[in-house]
């Protein structure tokens, strides 16, 4: 015990007195996450399209101003030629193309029949689903429009409206900002945490100065121990930064459920996370090796956590990278307790699951360092 | 030096896949000796001294050190040895004092003695004004002599220093000389490899390792006439004339 | 010239014995290509939903016939209140709730509106709002088919073209973004690592004193990795092209070109950073820890660069992987020439120009 406290007397000294490196693992974080979940923004707005108009009657005067009212969409360029219009869509000034032929209005009325073309910029898909279903709705709007003119609503006959209502629960503004920021917060932790305990040992290992610890008597779990603690401290410091700090003060978002838990979760994430950066510190010789692998698993960490992407909408085998992903685990315990005010009873089977990787990944490191050779 | 056996080896050997790095070394030790072990570079000297320490597992032969075995009971060993590493290990970026305070503490001294002991150290080697600066910023010849009075801090046994004098003027050597002969007179068994064949004379007895394997074991005046040699270098060079291993 | 070869040479050779570099070095785009191609998807799938249907009734059913169909999907049925909602929420068991009320056939027919409630689990807001588009849609698709078979004057047809991903694949935006990505972010972590680690061990000045140019000698670190990009390059591309069937419709030169263009921004990039880090560990923060989210985000494949603030829409224009995100579209996809992208081009070799000229003249000062 004593000889612990003689390790993190050491580590802290020397983690302190690193003054650019300390500034950047608590600065960065932070700046980070005061951008980033402004940048993350799945929602579909902010539509651009271009309006070919050959006809200039008052029906397609008529179509053009519904578009443009709905609010869906921006209007980038209107004029009569398809080639010109086609040209920006190109240059991706415009994600739709809305094509309305000449004697549009004669062949709605004399022949009963109106045709109109759109293109559609299909790279990103969902983008191009709602922006296609949006203008659909608008059209089909408008041709009732049309019909009410001409035809008495009770000889068309009877068109049933199903009306929906929509309820969003736990984040009724939709804002994403409370959702990104839970999930972002974690990651960065996670990175920092990570990193900064894989390449510490490993940097030791470099300079020379682990064998003169290897040749004390000082025993592995006790050296490990006085590895992890100094991290553990900052890794939950950070976080106690980004969520006061960054996350009440700028966004505004006040945890509903409770902070005991919350840190809770977060001490045992910490061990495990803390445990994969010792894992992989083992396995490196120089800090080239510890950083390319720590590089690896945290883009794939990153990736399969849930955080950009949905982990439901993943094949199996996907799945089952992502269930033996701490990060997944958190960042979902984040968004329930912060914003659905989970309780323990809710998350028993993820402080479970998170406490066996603590286990194993520290038992594996301290399996695998070996004092002699 | 006494008769007490502190170091005893039989048929140690390391291999490392086909390369025999040591071959069947066998040799004793005696408490309160200088004990040199010298030799080309590459020609297994580290090895042999990694293995002694606990840092190294033997492929085969059998030692004990200090009394404990090298196979079962190298945490008891690392307890009463002391090292001081080729690469230097203390921390660059802590002050004399926070070096002294961390490995004193580590070999369990009590608060008071690391108090005591951290005042006579620095007085003895004249660091007062510098005990607070960073190890990083002391010139070579300081670092190392801190290095070996941090590694007998605790009074160990045996100390084990690998090649300590690299790099250092031949003044700073001899200082470091000093302090290895007191620590032998305070009873310390000093176990020392180095390729400077004059440091040779300053130790009691003095091994030739050429290729893994022990050419000459006895003391520098024994060697001397057995080569009719004028100094170790000719013994040396004697020896190591046939080595196939020159180099690191 | 002879020289430079040679610190060419041991630069490859630090590279290809290191096997954990190699692993992240190629590995990582590899792991990355499959995990977008397959792995990763804006589209829900799988999602469990409940439905509470109080009507029972023709058109009730109809539509969870077509729900259930559907692959985003899962349904449990069950007549919950809404606390038990609530609760389903909170335990993450259920991310919807589809809620008829009784009657629902009857108020559709008799008084020609009817109400279905959706409640989403907001707090993920990706799938909230994508569920309820799916629902809805669904829905709406129902809605349509009532009125199939009432053949109305004056109707005006749609033709939609999807145009240049007709499938709409979503790994068509993908590819391009994973190829910025790993092309910028290895190059610069590596070259700048590479460099500082020589500066850290010592061994910098073996080899400033050294008869090459000083700056050769740097640039014979940021070599390889060059070499080694475009190999990545290629495997992302036949990967991308055999297992996703990724198109590239436009010229493969010009790709490579572009592409050229981009790693040596990244590799001057990585010289900066190496310029104002004295250890490894900061330069692999600044590298790593600095620098992924930013890319990832601003790149604009992961999010729609539209959708940001203005401040933050600046800021990306600042990163090169997003004009070169944009370039690879224009030429993968759109099968685009030069012409449309000679001002992104520009672009990026104006802050390729910027970064080396910075870079030296800060390499040069620090060996005063």
């Amino acid at each position: 015990m004593r000889t612990l406290r003689f390790l993190l007397q050491k580590e802290f000294r020397q983690i302190f007195r690193n003054t650019i490196i300390l500034r950047m693992i608590i600065a960065m974080p932070i700046i980070q996450l005061l951008v980033m979940p402004l940048a993350a923004d799945f929602e579909i707005k902010n539509i651009n399209i271009s309006i070919v108009d050959h006809d200039h009657s008052s029906y397609s005067q008529k179509l053009i101003d519904k578009v443009i009212a709905s609010g869906y969409f921006k209007l980038n360029d209107y004029s009569s030629s398809f080639n010109l219009s086609f040209q920006e869509f190109q240059k991706d000034n415009s994600d739709l193309v809305l094509e309305i032929p000449k004697n549009f209005e004669k062949d709605i009325v004399r022949e009963n029949n109106g045709n109109l073309f759109i293109a559609v910029n299909a790279i990103n898909g969902t983008k191009a689903s709602v922006g296609s279903s949006y203008l659909a709705r608008i059209i089909a709007d408008y041709n009732s429009d049309i019909r009410l003119e001409w035809i008495q609503p009770q000889k068309i006959g009877t068109i049933p409206t199903i009306e929906i209502a929509t309820l969003n629960w736990f984040n009724p503004f939709l804002n994403y900002p409370f959702f990104m920021v839970p999930g972002i917060l974690v990651v960065l932790v996670t990175m920092v945490g990570a990193y900064m305990c894989a390449l510490n040992i490993v940097k030791e290992k470099e300079v020379g100065t682990i064998e003169q610890i290897n040749v004390t008597p000082i025993k592995k779990h006790i050296f490990i121990l006085g590895k992890l603690i100094p991290f553990w401290v900052i890794g939950i410091l950070i976080f106690t930064l980004g969520l006061f700090g960054v996350a009440r003060l700028v966004y505004q978002i006040v945890p509903v459920g409770s902070l005991f838990l919350m840190y809770g979760f977060l001490s045992i994430y910490l061990i495990a996370l803390l445990g994969i950066g010792l894992l992989i510190s083992t396995y490196s010789a120089t800090q080239q090796q510890a950083m390319s692998l720590a590089f690896f698993c945290m883009m794939i960490f990153l990736l399969m956590s849930g955080l950009f992407t949905s982990v439901d909408s993943m094949p199996p085998w996907a799945k089952l990278i992502a269930q033996c992903n701490p990060v997944t685990y958190f960042i979902d315990v984040m968004r329930m307790v912060v914003l659905k005010g989970s309780g323990f009873a809710d998350i028993k089977n993820h402080f479970l699951i998170i406490t066996v990787m603590a286990v194993f990944f520290n038992g594996w490191a301290v399996l695998n360092y070996k004092k002699t050779n | 030096m006494t008769n007490e056996i502190v170091i005893k080896t039989d048929k140690l050997t390391k291999r490392f896949g086909d390369f025999i790095a040591t071959n069947e070394i066998s040799f004793d030790v005696y408490k309160g000796e200088i004990f040199g072990f010298l030799g080309a570079n590459g020609a297994g000297k580290t090895t042999a001294m990694k293995m002694l320490c606990g840092l190294s597992t033997p492929s085969s032969g059998s030692a004990t050190i200090a009394g404990f075995d090298i196979y079962k009971q190298t945490e008891s060993i690392k307890k009463n040895i002391g090292y001081m590493s080729q690469k230097f290990s203390l921390y660059e970026d802590l002050t004399v004092l926070e070096n002294i305070q961390f490995f004193g503490g580590i070999y369990g001294l009590s608060d008071m003695q690391l108090k005591e002991k951290s005042e006579s150290l620095i007085e003895t080697l004249g660091m007062k004004e510098d005990a607070k600066k960073l190890v990083g910023s002391l010139p070579l010849g300081w670092k190392q002599k801190l290095s070996f009075s941090v590694a007998i801090l605790h009074e160990p046994q045996i100390v084990f220093l690998d090649e300590p004098t690299g790099g250092v003027d031949p003044v700073t050597r001899r200082q470091f000389w000093d302090l290895i002969y007191n620590a032998a007179d305070r009873g310390i068994t000093i176990f020392v490899t180095t390729h400077y064949m004059d440091e040779a004379e300053y130790c009691n007895r003095v091994t030739m390792m050429v290729d893994g394997i022990i050419k000459a074991l006895d003391t520098p005046t024994k060697l001397k006439q057995q080569f009719s040699a004028a100094t170790m270098d000719e013994v040396f060079f004697e020896l190591a004339r046939g080595a196939k291993r020159k180099a690191d | 010239m002879k020289q430079f070869i040679i610190f060419v040479k041991k630069e490859f050779y630090h590279v290809f014995r290191d096997s954990k570099t190699l692993l992240l070095l190629f590995g990582m785009p590899i792991a990355q290509i499959i995990l977008f191609g397959f792995a990763l998807t804006n589209e829900i799938k799988n999602a469990d939903i409940v439905i509470c249907d109080y009507a029972n009734d023709i058109a009730s059913h109809r539509i969870i016939d077509k729900l259930e169909v559907s692959k985003s999907f899962q349904i449990q049925k069950q007549n919950l209140s809404h606390h038990e909602i609530e609760n389903a929420f909170k335990t993450g068991k259920v991310k919807l709730a589809i809620i008829f009320p009784s009657n629902f056939n009857n108020d559709l027919q008799h008084a020609n509106k009817a109400q279905v409630q959706i409640i989403a689990d907001a707090s993920d807001l990706n799938t909230a709002s994508t569920l309820t588009n799916y629902a809805s849609s669904i829905v709406m698709d129902y809605q349509r088919e009532l009125l199939k078979d009432k053949s109305l004057p004056l109707q005006i047809n749609t033709d939609v073209r999807m145009i240049y991903n007709p499938e709409l694949k979503g790994v068509f935006n993908f590819v391009p973004g994973v190829m910025a990505l790993v092309l910028l972010l290895v190059c610069v972590l590596m070259t700048s690592v590479s460099i500082v680690r020589e500066k850290e061990t010592g061994t910098m000045e073996v080899l400033l004193v050294s008869p090459l140019n000083p700056l050769l000698v740097i640039i014979s670190k940021a070599v390889p990795y060059f070499f080694l990009s475009i190999i990545n390059l290629t495997v992302i591309l036949i990967l991308s092209t055999t297992l996703m069937g990724m198109p590239i419709n436009g010229s493969l030169p010009l790709l490579y070109f572009e592409s050229s263009l981009l790693i040596i921004c990244a590799l001057a990039l990585g010289l900066l950073i190496s310029n104002i880090t004295d250890s490894q560990q900061a330069a692999m923060l600044i590298s790593l820890m600095g620098m992924l989210l930013p890319v990832m985000m601003f790149t604009g494949f992961m999010f729609p660069l539209e959708n940001m603030p203005q401040p933050l829409k600046i800021i990306a224009n600042a990163i090169p992987s997003k004009w070169y995100y944009i370039i690879m579209k224009s030429i993968m996809i759109k099968g685009l020439g030069f012409s449309a992208i000679w001002k992104e081009t520009l672009i990026l070799m104006g802050m390729t120009l910027l970064l080396l000229i910075i870079s030296v003249k800060k390499f040069k000062t620090r060996l005063q």
